[in-house]
């Protein structure tokens, strides 16, 4: 099995989003054997969750195929979904980690069919939507998903509802008894493209976030606004499943901000201004969207999608940290309050639904890494001290995907040179 | 008091910045705040008064000396703390409200008549006059502060107050022939003399 063919000549990819995956491809078609690590079913991260991508408002789905392709073609990839990083020792050129694989109750010969999914009736949270909707307890994770194999979640195993999928299967895929394992590996270097996620609103207590239903994260407004999400693409708001049409998008929820994250996210006002042109192409005209904000930092080129913004008569600016959010008890309404410093003016605003552009957090803040390993004051990965484990991406700065891929392929080369260096002193 | 501002102006010419930051409680963290306005709609008394804390800390930037050091909204301030545990850059906004309302009072610059100010020039005279506090004294004095009419009126309305502490022995009738002081009033009145020189020494009161 995989464990077999890894060296010190092998890279590890701890990750499989958009930076993963481009750090793997970079380092594979150089002719380097590599091993992708993916905690979820699938690959993609948190990329393949948006609905458009700016700064040209594509669907990230078609980036997303194409670096699959690469990655589908290429034979120096071992990929190992479902699977996470326990421990890592050695040093530089030789290091050994240990892999910890949770079951998926589904083998290779899934044709991804559907038929266990019809036959069970279980359902659990769907965490591609954030939770905002429930999905079959035997699923794909996402139309796209790669691979594109089913998964049985473990509540249903051992249960009726599990050998119900069982039965279904033309093919024989599922399999109940599968173990979680324990995988050893050795690798020549580590890249941690582990990525980010939202920070958890709930402690901005001010604003209210599962206290009011319609008060969601950006995250939640983009898959609101995907044809492939809980609402099928419409704005409906969760409180009463109203169209959302007077939308406030507060910026900086929990970034910039010493009781909560120090740094500023970088992504957060670009994701809100993009995501005002969703309900423009939602409702036209008749769509309301107010950015709320600090200051609007849309980083070096991305300047001119703020003027864009700027042009469009739907979208308000309201230069102010709103200080704190009530419900309209009648209506389920969000009331801004708050002071605008342009004029000192108190403000009570409703609108229909808040959206809190949330801040990036490293995924790894909690995790325990190498002691070599370097974080900065927000966790974000700098390096290591031996110099062969680097961080790609957002787990290494709050970064768009442009940027992330930049940053990927720059860990690649480093991760590359770690391995020349290995095999050239080991030939000596 | 108006020479130390004489001197102050003289000194600081149109810095009104390094003014404060040199000579008010925490001074120096002004310069942190980045206009976000989370304390000026955070504050419970904001619709109240002038100017919030955002306002003022702006305004000491533009260098706005006699609006800032004549507001009346430094001395509205309860100490509820809203601001700051709120505040994103921790400025510690509570206590430079206090800092400058006590630096616009020593320099003579504050609004006169202003309530709270009168009750704490109140409460600090009778505190240190015997090293405690003479309770119905200072109520007496706050109550009689506008003249002997209102002063039955509004030391009628609380009334059942007032004997509710009697009763409680929160409150002694006894304290109108002055109360009795802490053990060592001389060195008390040193120690306070003490504070006050360095203080003076510190904030730029001594010529
Ligand atoms: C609301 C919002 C909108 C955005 N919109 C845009 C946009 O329009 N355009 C744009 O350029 N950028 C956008 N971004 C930023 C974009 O999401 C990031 O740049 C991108 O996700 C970074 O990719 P990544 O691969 O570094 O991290 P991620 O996408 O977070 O991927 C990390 C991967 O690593 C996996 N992983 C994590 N920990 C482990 C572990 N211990 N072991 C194994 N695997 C692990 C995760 O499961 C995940 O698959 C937006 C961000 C937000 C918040
Ligand atoms: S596990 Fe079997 S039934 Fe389910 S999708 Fe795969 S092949 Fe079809
Ligand atoms: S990018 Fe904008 S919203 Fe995000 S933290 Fe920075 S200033 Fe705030
Ligand atoms: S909350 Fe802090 S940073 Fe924001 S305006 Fe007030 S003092 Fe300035
Ligand atoms: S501490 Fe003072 S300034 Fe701050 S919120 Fe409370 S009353 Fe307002």
């Amino acid at each position: 099995m995989t464990a077999s063919i890894a060296t010190n000549q092998t890279i590890l990819v701890v990750g499989g989003g958009i930076s993963g995956m481009t750090a793997a491809l970079e380092a594979a078609e150089c002719g380097k054997q590599v091993i992708l690590v993916e905690k979820t079913p699938v690959l993609g991260g948190r990329t393949a969750r948006l609905y458009r991508y700016f700064p040209k408002m594509c669907h990230p789905t078609c980036g997303l195929e194409i670096n699959l392709r690469r990655i589908k073609q290429n034979r120096n990839i071992r990929l190992m979904t479902m699977t996470e990083v326990t421990a890592v020792s050695g040093s530089r050129g030789n290091y050994s980690v240990t892999l910890k694989v949770a079951p998926r109750f589904v083998n290779e010969n899934c044709t991804a069919c559907g038929k266990c999914a019809e036959a069970v009736t279980a359902e659990v949270s769907n965490p591609w939507n954030y939770g905002l909707d429930k999905m079959k307890a035997a699923y794909l994770p996402h139309n796209m998903a790669y691979p594109q194999r089913y998964v049985i979640d473990p509540s249903i195993v051992g249960t009726p509802e599990g050998e119900k999928a069982k039965a279904a299967c033309p093919v024989g895929a599922v399999d109940l008894d599968m173990k979680e394992e324990t995988v050893t590996l050795s690798v020549g270097a580590v890249i941690y493209a582990t990525g980010w996620r939202p920070y958890d609103a709930a402690k901005i207590q001010p604003y209210g976030y599962g206290r009011f239903a319609n008060v969601i994260t950006s995250l939640e407004f983009e898959r609101l606004a995907d044809p492939q999400g809980p609402t099928g693409g419409k704005i409906l708001r969760p409180g009463d499943g109203k169209e959302a049409k007077n939308i406030a998008f507060i910026q900086c929820a929990g970034s910039r901000d010493e009781n909560h994250l120090r740094h500023c996210s970088r992504i957060c006002c670009m994701a809100s201004l993009k995501q005002t042109q969703y309900v423009r192409e939602a409702f036209g005209d008749q769509g309301k969207s107010t950015i709320y904000y600090i200051d609007i930092r849309a980083i070096d080129r991305f300047e001119d999608f703020y003027q864009m913004v700027q042009k469009d008569a739907t979208v308000s600016f309201v230069k102010s940290k709103v200080a704190k959010i009530v419900e309209n008890a009648e209506n389920g309404n969000p009331v801004l309050h708050g002071v605008d410093t342009e004029g000192y003016h108190r403000y009570a605003t409703e609108h229909d639904l808040v959206v809190l552009a949330v801040g990036m957090e490293p995924e790894i803040t909690g995790v325990k890494l190498p002691d070599d390993v370097i974080l900065d004051s927000s966790n974000f990965i700098e390096g290591s001290k031996d110099g062969g484990m680097f961080g790609a991406g957002a787990a290494s700065s709050p970064l768009d995907v442009n940027r992330s891929v930049q940053s990927a392929t720059a860990a690649s080369l480093h991760a590359i040179q770690v391995i020349r260096k290995t095999a050239s002193t080991e030939a000596v | 008091m108006t020479t130390a501002n004489t001197n102050a102006i003289e000194r600081y010419r149109n810095n009104f910045l390094k003014e404060v930051e040199a000579n008010v409680e925490e001074g120096h963290m002004v310069k942190m705040c980045m206009q976000c306005g989370v304390c000026a709609g955070s504050c419970p008394l904001g619709p109240h008064w002038t100017h919030s804390p955002q306002k003022i800390f702006m305004m000491i930037r533009a260098g706005k000396r006699d609006e800032v050091l004549g507001s009346d909204s430094m001395f509205m301030c309860t100490s509820c703390y809203n601001c700051m545990v709120r505040c994103p850059r921790q400025l510690p906004i509570t206590h430079i409200m206090h800092g400058l309302a006590n630096y616009a009072h020593r320099l003579g610059l504050a609004p006169k008549g202003q309530p709270t100010r009168d009750f704490a020039t109140l409460f600090w005279n009778n505190a240190i006059k015997k090293g405690r506090v003479n309770e119905l004294m200072l109520t007496l004095r706050h109550y009689f502060r506008g003249g002997l009419v209102s002063g039955i009126k509004e030391a009628l309305g609380m009334q059942s107050v007032g004997l509710g502490l009697f009763m409680a022995k929160r409150l002694n009738p006894m304290e109108i022939f002055g109360g009795h002081g802490v053990k060592d009033l001389k060195g008390f009145h040193a120690i306070v003399a003490k504070a006050k020189e360095i203080e003076d020494r510190k904030k730029g009161f001594t010529a």
